[in-house]
């Protein structure tokens, strides 16, 4: 192995996927991510849900919220198999997906485990978390029922 | 309905109208591209720098306002403005413009946009993840939800849409070519066109590679472009001594909904409608006293082909899921419906970020196109969330 394979191959080992931006308005659902878990910004005033985060209720204008934890399960709602413009912090191609989740919002997310002849539309999906750089985490989705032994790629 | 139109309509008119050449490395500034394009379009118009009182541009420009003034020597600027929304926002510099102008703000505004989106410091469809957690007006709304998971181009965006709509409606790449392959029909004949001389056959579409499956293969991107455009618009009363045709903006409208982002806009329930566009053509299209049978030439924004498609449905020109069907048929054509960018749009001449479509539109109806389409007296120019009528006729829709 060439020092520039090796080299290679230890950059593989650390996550290169990029932290999340943390702001005063979605620490809370980032610092979840780390501890494996899958959270939504519930309406103090009115209860609703709302994804992604906003200091105020677009319903009610309440400022104050509950961190509703979620169940982790949704829906393909759509996806895109992406293969150029290429970032180096990606491995190509990056399967990007929009998952409607049962409490009724939606994520900007990734499939992981599922061949691209699988992938459909509607298919039933749970988290799983992948780590990033600065030890952080993201919630990405596999089909339910995924081979455990496969386990997340 | 047919309430009293805004007072704006009609009030205002493009008069002058200029450019750089197209191309993928320019070799000099944005200033520079912009300096040479306002200069052009102001000597089209008969007018000089020290005319112009009004400066309107995109939030995204590059070109500072004091270093345009300073630059072409504007002697004093009574009204400037800029357009959020990134290429949606296109059009919304004409419902600027022909605002300032008819409320007295401005006697007579420069909208322009000067840009490097191929040899800049990064490329415009490239892949960056952001510094911070939203772009700042640069593109989209939310880099923060997007960027961890790899989500980070104006492709990726629009793919994620893109085939939520093809899902639904059972839209096939194929379908979505045969506009392409129109596109650059009008891009062979265009001398300033990227696509000039460069027409593309559907195998050609379906043999380029994958940007994002399964929409959006190369030839259904934009092209990446260096160069400026400028547009002069003052009154219509003023217009009538000035050596060029007048041509009025007859309405001018934006629609920004909520939940809906900028490019990276997911969140709104149904994807597979561009519900922006349906708002905008219902303001179009509804006090302004314009009929889609009036439009003879449209130009819509087609960064990415699949957004074509979905804007010709949001728009009325047909009905959900229909686009594919009224294209196969020949509609954007030159003797179809709705002559559609027929310049070659941004994909077949080149992406002014949407700006150059309103240059397009205007030679139109001057009669002045490269593919000229007979008689085109009214033309629609809209880019998702914004856009504006435009027409030669005296008054309204009729003559």
């Amino acid at each position: 192995m060439t020092a520039a394979e090796a080299s290679s191959t230890a950059d593989r080992s650390a996550p290169s996927r990029p932290a999340p931006l943390l702001t005063d308005d979605n620490a809370f659902f980032w610092e979840a991510a780390i501890e494996g878990r899958l959270v939504a910004q519930r309406c103090n005033g009115c209860g609703q849900l709302r994804h992604p985060p906003r200091p105020m209720c677009p319903h009610c204008h309440s400022l104050e919220f509950d961190v509703m934890p979620l169940s982790g399960r949704g829906s393909l709602y759509s996806y895109a198999i992406l293969h150029h413009p290429q970032h180096p912090a990606f491995d190509y191609p990056v399967t990007a997906a929009l998952v409607d989740l049962e409490e009724g919002i939606r994520l900007v997310s990734n499939l992981s485990g599922v061949e691209r002849s699988d992938i459909e539309i509607g298919m039933e999906l749970e988290v799983i978390f992948a780590p990033t750089e600065e030890g952080a985490a993201v919630p990405v989705f596999r089909p339910v029922g995924a081979d455990e032994l496969r386990g997340p790629s | 309905m047919s309430a009293a139109p805004p007072s704006f309509a009609g009030k205002a008119a493009i008069v002058g109208i200029g450019q750089t050449e197209f191309s993928r490395h320019a070799g000099r500034t944005e200033l520079q591209l912009a300096c040479e394009a306002v200069t052009a379009a102001l000597s089209d118009a008969g007018l000089t720098p020290g005319h112009v009182d009004g400066l309107v541009s995109y939030t995204v420009d590059p070109v500072e306002e004091t270093e345009l003034v300073r630059s072409i020597g504007i002697e004093e600027v009574g009204f400037s403005s800029r357009v959020p929304y990134g290429g949606g926002g296109s059009m919304g510099v004409l419902l600027h413009a022909a605002s300032a102008v008819a409320s007295g703000a401005a006697d007579v505004v420069v909208a322009y946009r000067a840009i490097r989106a191929r040899s800049g410091a990064t490329r415009f469809g490239g892949a960056k993840v952001a510094p911070t957690p939203t772009s700042g007006h640069a593109g989209t709304t939310a880099m923060q939800w997007c960027m961890p998971f790899g989500v980070l181009t104006p492709a990726s965006w629009m793919a994620l849409n893109s085939t939520r709509y093809m899902y639904q409606f059972g839209v096939q790449s194929e379908d979505i070519g045969r506009a392409v392959v129109q596109l650059r029909a009008y891009a062979a004949t265009n001398p300033a066109a990227w696509g000039y001389k460069k027409p593309m056959t559907l195998e050609d579409h379906q043999a380029s590679r994958w940007i994002a499956e399964p929409c959006i293969h190369l030839l259904d991107c934009c092209q990446e472009t260096d160069g400026s455009v400028a547009v002069v618009i003052t009154s219509r009363a003023r217009a009538g001594d000035l050596p060029q045709t007048p041509v009025a903006i007859g309405a001018a409208a934006g629609a920004g909904l909520f939940e809906q982002e900028i490019a990276s806009d997911h969140y709104r329930g149904d994807l597979s409608v561009m519900e922006g566009s349906v708002a905008l053509a219902r303001r179009l299209f509804g006090d302004f006293g314009f009929e889609r049978d009036d439009i003879d030439v449209a130009m819509i924004y087609d960064a990415f082909s699949p957004i074509l498609l979905m804007q010709l449905e949001a728009l009325g020109f047909c009905g959900p899921g229909e686009a594919k069907d009224f294209i196969a048929q020949g509609n954007l054509g030159p003797d179809g419906s709705l002559p559609c960018n027929t310049n070659g749009g941004l994909i077949g001449e080149g992406y002014i970020h949407g700006l150059n479509l309103v240059l397009e539109a205007t030679r139109q109806l001057r009669g002045t196109a490269v593919n000229q389409i007979r008689d085109a007296r009214t033309a629609l120019v809209t880019a998702s969330r914004t856009g504006a009528i435009l027409t030669t006729r005296e008054r309204g829709r009729h003559p």
